[in-house]
């Protein structure tokens, strides 16, 4: 469990984040979003234990975070922004320093060690030198280095910045597999991410949260949330009475053979009605579909009225 | 944990040729002091006073400059971040990269080993003179590399690190000079004068360099490491995020 109380961290006059509150449980992966700049790495940089709060308290299992360091430091594996590690060494050696300040001993570390190893895939660049390594690797060389203990909370800033699409794929797996009774949270500013990997979203922005539940209530925010688009075959039909069937709100024409129907927020069964009017009106459609709350737009939504608040 | 970060340190020495220039150039500059500045052949004497009294001016240099990258680098690279989220405290850290460094030093001295068979080979010299002189310069060492630390604390930059840890130095070492004091001498009262030299590096060492070892003098550096070491940790706290 982590508990963050009333979290503030000031820089001179700068308030990077402003009395942040919120509770994680085993089993959540929450996904930490914001635009740049939002405070999310210096959340994480507070919850690991590297910033000390200007304000408010962060606990991990039970364990003030300041008061307790080297406790609670024991339960963390943290990937910090941009994986830093020590360059001069191997990956080998780099892994082995961080179980031998880790603690691990004996056989538990060597198994640990290859577990980890065959777990992020790290077999062929064992002997590498980490200065040399590819970015991808630095990378997953870091997320080895967080997993390594088996810890019980996972604190991931960007694991996945500036991976290909498939090292993408692989590092999101990894955190699904993780057991389930842990805490990941991992921060990013790429939104299918939070889909693909989390069980809840929160958002920050300027420092304060502006939205915490799961990714479904957060794509249900979303005006796409049970729109209805459909794709005309050939020249399109004139379409226009669409827009005053019961529940469309907004239709919005993405081009000229293809157009989306925008439901009101109580209507959730557009779908049936629009293709009874596509029937009768035997207008002949390409492909017709319900589409899912565009993340992209509530990201800014969400994130702008708060910028234009401040402003 | 200390003895974690130590191994980890003291292998980076020499995983970088860091370790391996900074013994090359000790050996070589001890060399060229001792028998060309130093005169050790026409002096006629079997004892290495002369290796030993430039020691503090060779040391001036190198220390700052197996000590800069200590902080800097873990700043700049931000594995500091890595470093510090460990379940380590930042004392344990500061001292094993103290110590690793002090061994760096240690090994260093122990390879002018040539010079002792040397005048052994010469004369008779006093071999407990020598060695406590040795010795005496190992600990003055820690205070240079102890500077030579916190300094690093203070810069991201490895350039402005030495700098400042020579200029610091400096005055740690010049305060004992004759030219310092009798510039001072009827300006100050004699026990500031006194307070002056009692910093320097030099008046400390130079008894101890005779074969005197005086436990004020091993304390003193003692003291000053431990100091710089404790400022260096504040300096850390403070910049570990910036």
């Amino acid at each position: 469990m982590i508990r963050i109380k009333n979290l503030t961290k000031k820089f001179g006059d700068f308030v990077a984040v402003n009395q942040l509150n919120f509770e994680v449980s085993p089993g959540d992966i929450v996904g930490f979003l914001g635009p740049n700049g939002a405070g999310k790495s210096t959340t994480m940089k507070m919850i690991t234990g590297f910033l000390e709060p200007s304000s408010g308290s962060v606990e991990i299992h039970d364990l003030n975070i300041i008061k307790h360091p080297i406790k609670a430091k024991k339960l963390l594996g943290y990937l910090p922004e941009g994986a830093p590690a020590y360059g001069d060494m191997t990956v080998a050696q780099f892994l082995t320093f961080i179980a031998q300040v880790r603690g691990l001993t004996g056989k538990y570390k060597k198994e640990r060690l290859a577990a980890v190893v065959k777990q992020v895939e790290l077999e062929q660049v064992l002997d590498r030198q980490i200065d040399n390594l590819s970015k991808g690797f630095k990378r997953r060389v870091g997320l080895a280095q967080a997993i390594l203990h088996d810890p019980k909370v996972l604190i991931l800033d960007e694991p996945t910045d500036g991976l290909d699409p498939n090292q993408k794929h692989q590092v999101r797996k990894l955190i699904q597999n993780l057991s389930k009774d842990k805490i990941v949270i991992v921060s990013t500013h790429i939104l299918e991410e939070v889909s693909a990997v989390c069980n809840r979203a929160v958002i920050i922005a300027s420092g304060e949260k502006l939205f915490d539940g799961t990714p479904e209530e957060l794509e249900q925010k979303s005006k796409f949330n049970q729109a209805v688009t459909i794709e005309f075959e050939g020249t399109p039909p004139d379409f226009s009475q669409l827009r005053l069937a019961p529940g469309v709100i907004d239709m919005i024409e993405q081009s000229s053979s293809v157009v989306t129907l925008v439901a009101h927020e109580s209507y959730d069964s557009l779908f049936p009605q629009i293709f009874d009017m596509v029937q009768t009106h035997n207008w002949s459609v390409k492909a017709m579909y319900l589409e899912k709350g565009k993340l992209d737009d509530v990201f800014r939504q969400i994130t702008q009225t708060q910028s234009m608040e401040v402003a | 944990m200390t003895w974690v970060i130590f191994k980890r340190e003291f292998a980076s020495f020499f995983a970088t040729p860091v370790a391996y220039v900074f013994i090359l150039i000790f050996l070589m500059m001890s060399g060229v002091f001792t028998f060309f500045f130093g005169g050790l052949y026409e002096r006629g004497q079997a004892d290495l006073l002369p290796f030993f009294n430039f020691l503090p001016w060779l040391y001036l240099f190198l220390v700052p400059a197996i000590a800069m990258k200590s902080w800097s680098e873990e700043r700049k690279s931000g594995s500091i971040e890595l470093l510090m989220t460990l379940p380590i405290t930042i004392k344990q850290a500061m001292f094993g990269k103290f110590l690793a460094a002090w061994f760096v030093i240690g090994l260093a001295l122990i390879l002018t080993f040539p010079l002792v068979i040397t005048v052994n080979y010469l004369g008779l010299p006093d071999n407990g003179i020598i060695i406590s002189a040795y010795i005496a310069s190992w600990f003055m060492s820690a205070a240079f590399l102890a500077i030579g630390m916190c300094m690093s604390a203070i810069s991201k930059s490895q350039v402005v690190a030495f700098i400042l840890a020579v200029v610091v130095c400096f005055l740690f070492v010049l305060s004992g000079t004759g030219m310092v004091l009798s510039a001072l001498k009827g300006i100050v009262p004699s026990l500031v004068l006194d307070t002056v030299a009692s910093f320097s590096f030099l008046t400390h060492f130079e008894a101890m360099a005779k074969g005197v070892i005086s436990l004020n003098d091993i304390f003193y550096f003692v003291l000053v490491s431990f100091i710089w070491l404790w400022a260096g940790l504040v300096v850390v706290q403070q910049k570990k995020a910036d």
